[in-house]
């Protein structure tokens, strides 16, 4: 490894033990990358200026595979996860935290081709990457690489989102389209060869905090349907609010790549995850001005009003496009292809 | 982005929903019972319940889910070969996910994984082919489970192997054909069917005429489907005219997928690599010629030769009714475990387990009917 050369070999287990190959990992690869002055002493503890307000901290660790696939990897997975996390609580992201498991034997290539992504999205997120931490384990012990982020963000005294502010006659807004990370990440890992699949990997609070300041009050609850998709996370809505939640078929906006390759998998889009999307609830008054405000915003240009909070005792119900009603249940068990 | 559907083929699906119900309707009249439809296909019963059309038509017709899952129909003695398979020294068990978590008697093979097993998750058995051609110090064991649609893409794997020379690549083939089985529910007198939706998938491997044994030799209406809404209501309807009429016949409703002789190299794939056997079905008991077993020429490629293991007979799990849901004696929900000790995170029988499975979809979609 040379000091601004691209890097070539591997990981090691020596590369994780504290000693000369740790130090030269973080200094000629990491550092070279993750810029942000609070990280740069290399002390113990990153030493941040104390902030007014609510603080918001968060956590999430990413085991994706594979680490590449269409439209983004482990690593801006990594950053825009966590930074969701913070916006969807109303946070402002500021510092995010690195934790890196790594197998030996992982070409220092893909690790260094990582971090850069990391590094970029972080950037692009604006937020300051402030500590870290890399460990290595044996081969055969790991699958390549695992990072854990977490995430310091602050939330402006006046923002108050979550269930107890959820009222029968709200809607329920969905921020674009459905199902296109969990898809797009599925056939990248199994080489399903379906065409047309991007995840939706994106950070979200360039989005989300205008949308606040916007529109203070109106909007009462947001969360963003990564595992267990749309579905399991109106499901949760519902029983945490204690309404009842209809959400229509044909009002849920998914892309035909996603509908037909869920349909050839047998899977259902509508538990499919996603990592660049928000729900809503939203005051019904204030509805078509959120609609047309998020519209306005290329991550979001594709949002739609889903559905709609009705008095009730915690139970999601689909219309579907035939005007049946099918009820919606948590996510039970992975979504397995089917064989035939 | 389009809506669910074009407007054209909203307007069509609904008007034939509203000629399905009144003609099933006037049937029902006149039998002094709903007409009793059985949907052959998992992935017909997934979509029935995913489009709420079972819930649409459940005043109209009888639909009774059949033995269209290819996990679903595995004997509990052929899972238990599966298990002892897996605990064998050296071996790495190829599977497709959906087998990974049906119960055997002696657990199932994510919990052999637990115990240390190999188990590796394949999408297709190819894939099976490459891990024993990177693992020549270990025996790969590919599960051969499905129907007429798989086992073509297994003989293909097979023809492979042996043209690698392989030697360390084997399958166990728990292969089902779907005509015998629809000829022992179609003799089966507590059934009393009034027409079968046929699988537009299998259909599309074996062609529109094999399936006229069922109008010819039982007298019974059949119809082969798509699998979106229209593509069903359309089947539906042509079984009920049918009916209604008194007349048998198979009708190919998905003439766009389905031809009349079928797919012609599936077939020969099949007849190269395959010969067919008795096969002993979940809920369906032994089907003679119902099975495949690998012919003679590829005979060094079957798991059953190489490890010749002694099992005994396993009953089905206590209060299970999986047999009964997949003759299309009940349905999901009237089995006292369904959605209480059965479930998909604790699956008591194999139709809770699989994405293609009745109690699955069931479960999935409409837990608290029936």
């Amino acid at each position: 490894m040379t000091d601004c050369g691209s890097i070539t070999g591997t990981v090691s287990l020596a590369h994780g033990d504290g000693g000369e190959l740790t130090h030269r990992l973080i200094s000629d690869l990491f550092l070279r990358y993750f810029r942000d002055e609070a990280l740069q002493p290399l002390n113990d503890a990153a030493l941040l200026p104390a902030q007014c307000g609510l603080l918001a901290l968060t956590t999430d660790s990413f085991v994706v595979k594979p680490l590449f696939f269409p439209g983004g990897n482990i690593g801006t997975l990594a950053v825009n996860g966590t930074v969701n996390d913070l916006a969807v609580s109303g946070a402002r992201p500021l510092y995010l935290t690195v934790g890196l498991i790594l197998e030996e034997g992982l070409p220092l290539p893909v690790l260094e081709e990582v971090i850069a992504a990391l590094a970029a999205a972080a950037s692009e997120a604006g937020v300051a990457i402030v500590a870290g931490d890399t460990k290595v384990v044996e081969r055969g012990h790991g699958d390549q690489i695992y990072i854990n982020t977490t995430g310091l963000g602050l939330v402006a005294g006046n923002i108050d989102l979550g269930c107890h502010r959820v009222r029968p006659g709200d809607v329920i807004i969905c921020s674009g389209a459905v199902g296109d990370h969990g898809l797009a990440v599925l056939a990248a890992r199994e080489n399903f060869g379906l065409e047309g699949l991007k995840s939706d990997c994106a950070a979200l609070h360039t989005l989300i905090l205008p949308l606040l300041e916007n529109f203070p009050g109106a909007v009462k609850w947001l969360r963003d349907p990564t595992r267990g998709g749309l579905a399991t996370t109106i499901k949760e809505l519902a029983l945490s609010a204690q309404v009842d939640i209809i959400l229509s078929e044909e009002a849920i906006p998914v892309h035909d790549s996603v509908r037909g390759g869920a349909e050839i998998l047998g899977l259902d889009y509508l538990y499919l995850a996603n990592e660049g999307k928000f729900c809503a609830v939203v005051d019904r008054v204030a509805a078509e001005d959120v609609l047309a405000f998020l519209r306005r915003h290329p991550l979001s240009c594709e949002a739609a009003l889903v559905g709609e909070i009705k008095e009730g005792s915690g139970r999601a119900f689909l219309r579907t496009a035939l005007g049946a009603t099918r009820e919606l249940y948590l996510l039970s068990g992975q979504q397995l292809p089917r064989i035939c | 982005m389009e809506t669910w559907s074009t407007n054209h083929q909203k307007e069509l699906t609904a008007r034939l929903l509203v000629r399905v119900k009144s003609l099933a309707a006037a049937i029902a009249g006149k039998l002094g019972r709903r007409p009793v439809i059985m949907e052959v296909c998992g992935t017909h019963t997934v979509a029935l319940a995913r489009t709420g059309l079972r819930s649409l038509l459940a005043g109209c017709i009888d639909l009774r889910s059949g033995p269209g899952c290819p996990v679903c129909v595995t004997a509990p003695e052929e899972i238990d070969y599966m298990l002892c398979l897996a605990r064998q020294p050296g071996v790495i068990i190829a599977t497709f996910g959906d087998m990974v978590r049906v119960p055997g008697s002696s657990g199932s093979l994510e919990k052999a994984r637990i115990e240390g097993c190999q188990i590796q998750v394949c999408y297709s058995p190819r894939e099976a082919v490459t891990l024993a051609r990177s693992n020549p110090d270990r025996e790969v064991v590919f599960l051969g489970i499905g129907f007429e649609t798989t086992a073509p893409a297994v003989g293909l794997a097979v023809k492979e192997a042996a043209a690698l020379s392989l030697k360390n690549f084997s399958i166990y083939s728990a292969h089902k054909l779907v005509p015998p089985a629809l000829a022992t529910l179609a003799a089966d007198p507590d059934l009393k069917l009034d027409g079968l939706l046929l699988p537009g998938h299998v259909s599309a491997i074996l062609g529109r005429r094999a399936f006229t044994f069922l109008a010819r030799e039982y007298n019974l209406p059949a119809a082969i489907a798509g699998f979106d809404a229209l593509d069903i209501l359309g089947a539906l309807l042509e079984l009920l005219l049918q009916i209604q009429k008194g007349e048998a016949q198979v009708n190919n409703a998905y003439p766009r997928v389905v031809s009349e002789t079928g797919n012609h190299k599936a077939q020969e794939i099949l007849r190269e690599v395959f010969s067919l056997a008795p096969a002993n079905w979940r809920g369906l008991g032994l089907i003679p010629l119902s099975g495949l077993k690998l012919n003679t020429a590829y005979e060094a490629f079957d798991a059953s030769h190489r490890w010749r293991l002694e099992l005994k007979p396993a009953p089905p799990p206590a209060g299970c009714l999986c047999g009964s849901v997949l003759k299309g004696l009940c349905l999901p929900p009237q089995c006292a475990l369904f959605g209480r000790r059965c479930t998909p995170l604790r699956p008591v029988g194999p139709c809770m387990v699989s994405s293609e499975g009745s109690c699955a979809a069931y479960y999935r979609y409409a837990r608290e009917a029936g």
